[in-house]
């Protein structure tokens, strides 16, 4: 075990992916000899060439594009997208294209070998261009995988199967906790499963439900609730799409109470769509509405960031307010 | 890298101008068979020639009967590439079996050449149980992983910097193929065209970006498409090759992309073709062109068909006769029509289509939505008569 962070895992698992299989190949803005503005791909170039690690023009619906070609012709393409805002100009290629391959061909070509990387999420003083969680857009067409880590250990278990897994998967990274989360990360290959879920905590009274950077808010209201003698079960959906209903469901039959929360906004966020499920699944369980922490319905702030952030505060009210319902 | 030239200075503004630039087309052969004066012909031998004749006349064939079935409602929609068969069959007659081709829509003249079945292209309009894409897309979205022809995709210029990603893979494995990716000059206003080319020349990718300049996309006649000359010209601002060539004549297809090949494979650089056609049918067979041009637009164009051009060279070289033109069309359209009738008629695959491929296997939500559609025909049979007897032994 070594002790990384979160970037030094991801950097980790790309080397480890590029040096199992000739195939792998990461490029994006900025990703070749300067190791990407972030230095996830750091000293990948030196390693394995200008091939196999090089910067694309600034053109991101080119970059995915590109990648579904590759991937199309059994390369195993790991594109970055340098911000998860700046995905949109690729939004066609990647819900028309790299998502329905498999699809519409029925089967005789796909992209399987896609990996999209790219920084999600607020926390950074960075407005409305450099903060969004566009996961549920993504959620919301067959044939993506999503998958979000939260710290180093995950990060590098669930990349490492991300690029091995059939399917095209698009990989958020929690910026805010790039550097913030140390943790001891083995340093042999190891994968961890998507879509399973984590039972990170057990406990009796509510079920808290998150993933990447926003399990740091649901940890810290636990302890808070713990406090008051309020006993929260933390599960960690870890993969968005296809998710891990099963898990969650046993989870809030056990505790009768399910808290959700995501930094996107609230209307359309990826936390309806567990909420309708469960309540189908768990209706006569539930002790209390599932509630929802989210972002506000506009655009991510600057100056207000704090105020916006569904922090440990807010998730310890909402916790509180469930399980005195 | 560019940079700026100490040696190349002035010292007031002067503009350069994209209406100096004008870009020849290469035109081999007359409308009568003759070659122009000074015409440097490819080689093509005469096995070769009858081949990629022979295939355009199953295009016209089909594009025509096709056509005609759809007005009959025997299928939902049909795309013809009547006026364009000397582009469509002479690029892919210039390739080697196995470079991947990347086609628009209206390139069915390419997989005709390779060999895809009469069968094979009714199994896909009918959307029958033996459609390699299991009955998901619209008629005229075709595919063949052995033939090396992607599948069709709807949404236009997709396909080109997929293309540029597809040649880099081909490149890196050390292959010495490439790939052709092909589309309308409408498509080349998206910005997936200009991603394309620009990345293929930057990563130097064996990668030919084949457009059919045919005129109008759906309505919209190339006056109100670009303001330049054509889309050859924007290869140059990317630093590629570029070609434009007569549309019409097969030779001249021909011979411009047997050299387009021969920079990309061997020199791992992307270029740029241009043919010049025009599209003599409607765009497809929803839309109305008399609503937008003139017969005698069409008519002029009529007279300058690829087809009777390409077959008067033949019959000049002694290698085919009238006789043999009438009978060759004969066999197709008996062809066609019986094929067409097999096909229309074998039933959809099964429903448990409908959740394969979604993912390489079905997640758990997906097999539970099966089962509810299948209980839910099981009580209203009469409402889904395609697959209601069919539920249990597929």
């Amino acid at each position: 075990m070594v002790k990384m962070n979160l970037l030094q895992a991801i950097n980790n698992a790309l080397d480890i992916a590029m040096a199992e299989n000739d195939r792998v190949i990461c490029f994006g803005e900025d990703v070749g000899s300067f190791g990407g503005v972030f230095r996830a791909t750091s000293h990948l170039q030196e390693r394995y060439g200008r091939e196999r690690c090089f910067n694309t023009p600034l053109v991101e619906q080119g970059i995915i594009g590109f990648a579904n070609g590759l991937a199309a012709q059994g390369s195993v393409p790991v594109a970055e997208i340098q911000f998860a805002d700046y995905i949109f100009p690729a939004f066609d290629q990647i819900v028309n294209e790299s998502a329905k391959f498999r699809y519409r061909s029925g089967n005789l070509f796909n992209v399987g070998g896609l990996t999209i990387r790219t920084p999600y999420g607020g926390g950074i003083a960075g407005g409305l261009y450099h903060s969004q969680s566009p996961e549920a857009y993504f959620a919301h067409t067959p044939g993506l995988k999503i998958v979000v880590p939260r710290n180093p250990h995950q990060a590098k278990g669930l990349l490492l199967a991300a690029i091995r897994d059939p399917n095209p998967v698009i990989f958020f990274e929690p910026k805010r906790i790039y550097r913030a989360s140390v943790g001891l990360v083995p340093e042999e290959d190891y994968q961890l499963p998507l879509g399973v879920a984590e039972v990170v905590r057990e406990g009796s009274d509510i079920t808290l439900l998150a993933w990447g950077a926003q399990m740091e808010m649901v940890e810290k209201a636990a302890e808070m609730a713990e406090h008051q003698g309020v006993s929260c079960e933390l599960i960690d959906l870890r993969t968005i799409a296809p998710w891990d209903v099963e898990t969650v469901a046993a989870s809030v039959k056990k505790t009768g109470r399910l808290l959700i929360t995501h930094e996107a906004p609230l209307t359309g966020g990826f936390a309806g769509e567990i909420a309708a499920t469960i309540q189908q699944h768990c209706f006569l369980h539930l002790e209390s509405p599932i509630a929802r922490v989210t972002g506000l319905d506009t655009p991510y702030p600057l100056a207000h960031e704090k105020e916006y952030l569904p922090d440990h505060l807010k998730v310890f009210e909402a916790l509180m307010a469930s399980v005195h319902f | 890298m560019s940079t700026f030239n100490p040696e190349q200075v002035v010292h007031r503004p002067e503009f350069i101008r994209g209406d100096e630039l004008s870009i020849p087309t290469l035109c081999l052969v007359q409308q009568d068979g003759t070659p122009y004066d000074g015409a440097e012909l490819p080689v093509l031998e005469q096995a070769k020639a009858l081949r990629i004749y022979q295939a355009m006349v199953r295009t016209r064939v089909l594009d025509e009967r096709m056509l005609a079935a759809q007005r009959q409602g025997r299928l939902s929609f049909y795309m013809q590439s009547t006026g364009e068969e000397a582009t469509t069959v002479g690029f892919a007659a210039a390739l080697e079996d196995d470079d991947m081709i990347m086609a628009q829509y209206r390139e069915q003249g390419a997989l005709v050449y390779r060999g895809f079945s009469l069968d094979e292209f009714m199994n896909q309009l009918f959307s029958n149980e033996l459609d390699y894409g299991k009955g998901r897309q619209m008629p005229i979205h075709y595919g063949s992983a052995k033939l090396h022809y992607m599948t069709i995709s709807s949404p236009l210029a997709t396909q080109i910097p997929q293309a540029t990603g597809y040649a880099y893979g081909q490149k890196l494995a050390g292959y010495k193929r490439c790939t052709v990716a092909v589309f309308g000059e409408g498509a080349a206003s998206e910005g997936d065209f200009h991603a394309a080319l620009n990345m293929a020349a930057v990563l130097k990718v064996p990668v030919i970006f084949l457009c059919r300049n045919n005129g109008y996309a759906i309505s919209t006649p190339s006056s109100e498409q670009f303001a330049a000359d054509g889309i050859a010209p924007r290869a140059l601002g990317y630093r590629m090759h570029a070609i434009r060539v007569d549309g019409n004549d097969l030779l001249a297809v021909y011979g411009a992309m047997m050299e387009a090949r021969k920079l990309a494979v061997e020199r791992n650089e992307p270029v740029l073709v241009e043919t010049m056609s025009y599209r003599l049918a409607a765009h497809s067979s929803s839309d109305d062109p008399s609503g937008y041009r003139s017969k005698k637009e069409e008519a002029k164009w009529r007279e300058k068909d690829p087809l009777s051009r390409f077959r008067n060279w033949l019959v000049a070289q002694q290698w085919w006769s009238l006789e043999q033109d009438e009978k060759l069309f004969a066999d197709e359209r008996e062809q066609v029509l019986r094929t067409l009738k097999e096909a229309e008629h074998r039933p959809v695959c099964r429903l448990d289509e409908l959740i394969t491929d979604v993912y390489d296997e079905p997640t758990p939500q997906l097999k539970q939505q099966l089962e509810a559609l299948k209980a839910h025909i099981r009580k209203y049979p009469d409402a889904y008569p395609k697959t209601a007897g069919r539920l249990d032994h597929g």
